[in-house]
């Protein structure tokens, strides 16, 4: 190893061990993460053939087909979706989580854990089951919803609705999750700019608008970003809710489903790395929007 | 005076009633899965009498039909196994990568930082094709090793231990160099104890991730003997989607451990979740 001039002998010895302690990490996503990402944007300029192997370069056919060719309509569809989920999703979950979050940081609240404990249970359990459950509760003739309000609704097979159904679903899960982290960021504001307030006869609401929402500002930016971008990978429920056969499909499928159907099921990893690669995309630019609107929206002190 | 304590009460008892209302919604649909799994098949589909609770006896043996029929012993063992190998290998792997980027000087921090970086912002997606492709080309589908795959490193980890290294005092090395520790002992020693809450946060956090996993357990492990709970979950709704009671009883089975788990240790459930999320 050619050292820089200037090393002393224990500077030397404290990067040795260094470099033994990140070895196994930086091997690890190498091996794991980045190979895979230059990998999987080869596979996307190739068509796959048997099993996975022989794989023939056939420059942007793949994206061709995507954009405008016989797959343009489904997967620009599938985009579609998953914006409208994300537009479900987002902003219900975060306002919903920070109107609870404000009432739990109340002085002398009771109850705190217990209603904290709740809302926070969606987060340790399997999408899977949870997804299994809400589409019986959802059943057009024998769910819990339908009986229970008298109406037969066909809320996950019926096309004009069924994205709505999922979306609530995706809603009540994460609900907890952006409500605890609003709560971290609520404990941070200082008291004395609410006794503040109070001295000068501000109501509880003129403070919340004054005060907490722009202290807040930070907390919630990053709540919006991963929740924009987790919204945009949306799988689990969907994959579990909405069966193969079922005629809404078209109308509620996310990116990653496509991109599941694709490269999983039918064993097109071409097709499917170029999926991904467009979502990747995507992701970035939406990533890049949000970046320059914290400089605008986002309160530091 | 007195009218600001009635607002007040006022008040209180309106922000409980929402809060108690939010709390039936989150907890119908566990309710449901519970009363729907101890009821015969005919009163689930039954709607005119609708019934909401078990008619003719809690059918408690539906549970253990599903557990015999689906073999649960093997889900949970595969389950539990992945778990433990995956917060094993992130623990182990984060924070001795935490504590370089963390404490130590060395040549090139930035740039394979940046990497560590880099993984978090892209969308995991874009690596489930070349690791599957790599797992099945090392003829590994359908083993433990092909589940713990992907979680062997981990870019979050390593961000959240190195933070968690950088949060402690300043002398703490210069003081144990001084008794003559290397910097292997420093580590083992003074450093790697005093981050215990970083890394329980990262344990609950891998464990939580990995049990709630669908795709990779789906795609490498697709035997109903290897796979894990969430991806049985997948596949007996294509096979049995009818029987109600049955579903509905698979599921509870699937959540109720890590539920339990939850309730009793949730301060540091939600605290390991959270938290580290909001370090990102």
């Amino acid at each position: 190893m050619k050292e820089k001039k200037g090393m002393t002998k224990a500077e030397k010895n404290t990067a040795m061990w260094a470099y033994l302690f990140v070895a196994p990490t930086m091997i690890g996503l190498i091996v794991l993460n980045f190979y895979p990402i230059f990998n999987t944007i080869y596979q996307a300029f190739c068509k796959t053939g048997d099993f996975g192997k022989g794989n023939t370069f056939v420059g942007f056919a793949n994206f061709q087909s995507l954009i405008v060719g016989n797959n343009s309509s489904e997967f620009w569809q599938s985009l579609l979706n998953t914006v409208k989920y994300a537009i479900i999703e987002v902003p219900f979950s975060i306002v919903i989580a920070l109107v609870l979050a404000v009432f739990l940081n109340r002085k002398k609240m009771h109850g705190v854990t217990v209603y904290r404990t709740i809302f926070f249970l969606p987060m340790v359990c399997a999408p899977a089951a949870v997804a299994m459950v809400w589409k019986w509760l959802y059943n057009q003739q024998f769910g819990l919803i339908n009986n229970l309000f008298g109406t037969s609704i066909a809320w996950i097979s019926n096309p004009s609705i069924a994205w709505i159904s999922v979306g609530i679903i995706g809603v009540w899960s994460i609900i907890g999750y952006n409500m605890v982290l609003f709560i971290s960021g609520l404990q941070e504001i200082p008291g004395d700019y609410y006794e503040a307030a109070e001295i000068d006869g501000a109501t509880g609401i003129r403070q919340f608008f004054s005060i907490t929402i722009p202290l807040l500002s930070p907390t919630t930016f990053f709540i919006v970003q991963t929740r924009i971008i987790g919204a945009l990978t949306v799988f689990d429920l969907m994959f579990m809710v909405m069966d193969k056969t079922n005629q809404a499909l078209p109308k509620v499928q996310s990116v990653v489903y496509v991109f599941y159907t694709y490269a999983f099921t039918n064993g097109n990893k071409g097709m499917g790395a170029a999926v991904v690669c467009l979502l990747l995309i995507f992701i970035l630019i939406i990533t890049l929007i949000l970046q320059s609107c914290e400089k605008k929206f986002v309160f530091y002190n | 005076m007195e009218s600001a304590k009635a607002r007040d009460r006022l008040n209180s008892v309106i922000i409980h009633a929402i809060l108690v209302i939010f709390s039936i919604i989150m907890i119908v649909p566990f309710a449901w899965m519970i009363l729907t799994a101890l009821k015969t098949n005919q009163e689930a589909i039954s709607v005119s009498p609708f019934y909401i609770f078990p008619h003719n006896g809690w059918h408690w043996e539906n549970f253990a039909t599903v557990w015999k029929s689906y073999n649960f012993l093997i889900l949970y063992k595969n389950t539990l196994l992945m778990i433990f190998f995956r917060v094993l290998c992130a623990c182990l792997t984060a924070t001795m990568a935490g504590y370089a980027f963390g404490r130590l000087k060395f040549p090139g921090k930035n740039a394979l930082f940046s990497l560590v970086l880099i993984q978090m912002m892209v969308p995991s997606q874009i690596f489930i094709i070349p690791q599957y492709l790599m797992v099945s080309s090392l003829g590994m589908l359908n083993t433990m090793f092909g589940l713990v795959f992907p979680g062997i490193v981990t870019a979050f980890g390593t961000y959240l231990l190195k933070t968690g290294y950088q949060g402690l005092p300043r002398d703490l090395e210069e003081a144990a160099a001084i008794d003559g520790c290397n910097i292997g002992q420093q580590f083992l020693r003074i450093m790697m104890p005093l981050t215990r809450s970083s890394m329980v946060s990262l344990g609950i956090f891998t464990a939580v991730f990995a049990f709630k996993d669908l795709m990779w357990p789906m795609i490498v492990c697709s035997q109903a003997t290897t796979t894990t709970l969430s991806a049985a979950l997948a596949k007996m709704q294509g096979q049995y989607s009818s029987d109600y009671p049955a579903m509905m009883a698979a599921a509870a089975l699937a959540v109720l451990p890590m539920v339990i788990i939850y309730i009793i240790f949730q301060k540091q459930f939600v605290e390991g979740i959270a938290t580290s999320g909001g370090k990102l």
